[in-house]
């Protein structure tokens, strides 16, 4: 899982039947810290989540299809939380 | 799943079993703000619509070979839709 932050959001009406009534966010990887490392990708929305939120996003496929119900689909990425924090201990 | 620009169609007049029937595309991979990004794929296409000059997303890995009728095929990426806009609010500045 990586943490991320929702950059926005795709619209799409053709699309493999597996995602129909799906939403999905564009998000922004972001380190520890929080800020953003360049990088994105498109995920499954699990969990409502809105612009500029805080995300858990798990990017492993038999995992993503246990949380959306269906054995088969072929989705890999799924925001499964919105993130009220990250504490870090460091010595 | 990443976004990507169809930028040409791929014909093959022999492919693996279970491939036949499969449209293949050439798709540049791009950021999420459209700008190309790295060298042009390859991919299958699970919509069967996708064409040159559109929008697409596209999945990599075991869940490419999963989005096709066929799903033990050997295929690395696999658009699995076609995108109509993209919101990205905060685009033009700010946080």
């Amino acid at each position: 899982m990586f943490i991320g932050q929702v950059a926005g959001e795709i619209v799409s009406t053709i699309n493999h039947p597996d995602y129909d009534n799906r939403r999905l966010l564009v998000i922004d990887r972001l380190d520890l810290e929080g800020s953003p490392t360049g990088g994105y990708l498109i995920a499954v929305a699990a969990v409502d989540a809105g612009v500029g939120q805080k995300v858990l996003v798990v990017d492993e496929g038999t995992g993503a299809r246990q949380i959306l119900g269906n054995a088969q689909a072929p989705i890999r990425s799924v925001v499964v939380g919105v993130i009220d924090s990250v504490d870090l201990s460091r010595g | 799943m990443l976004l990507g620009k169809v930028i040409g169609t791929l014909v093959a007049c022999e492919v693996y079993e279970g491939l036949q029937g499969v449209p293949l595309l050439v798709v540049q991979p791009l950021t999420k703000s459209q700008t190309s990004k790295g060298e042009p794929i390859i991919c299958a296409d699970s919509t069967s619509m996708a064409g040159p000059e559109e929008l697409v997303y596209y999945e990599g890995g075991r869940e490419a070979a999963m989005a096709l009728r066929e799903t033990f095929v050997p295929v690395d990426h696999t658009i699995v839709g076609i995108v109509d806009q993209v919101h990205l609010p905060d685009q033009a500045g700010g946080q």
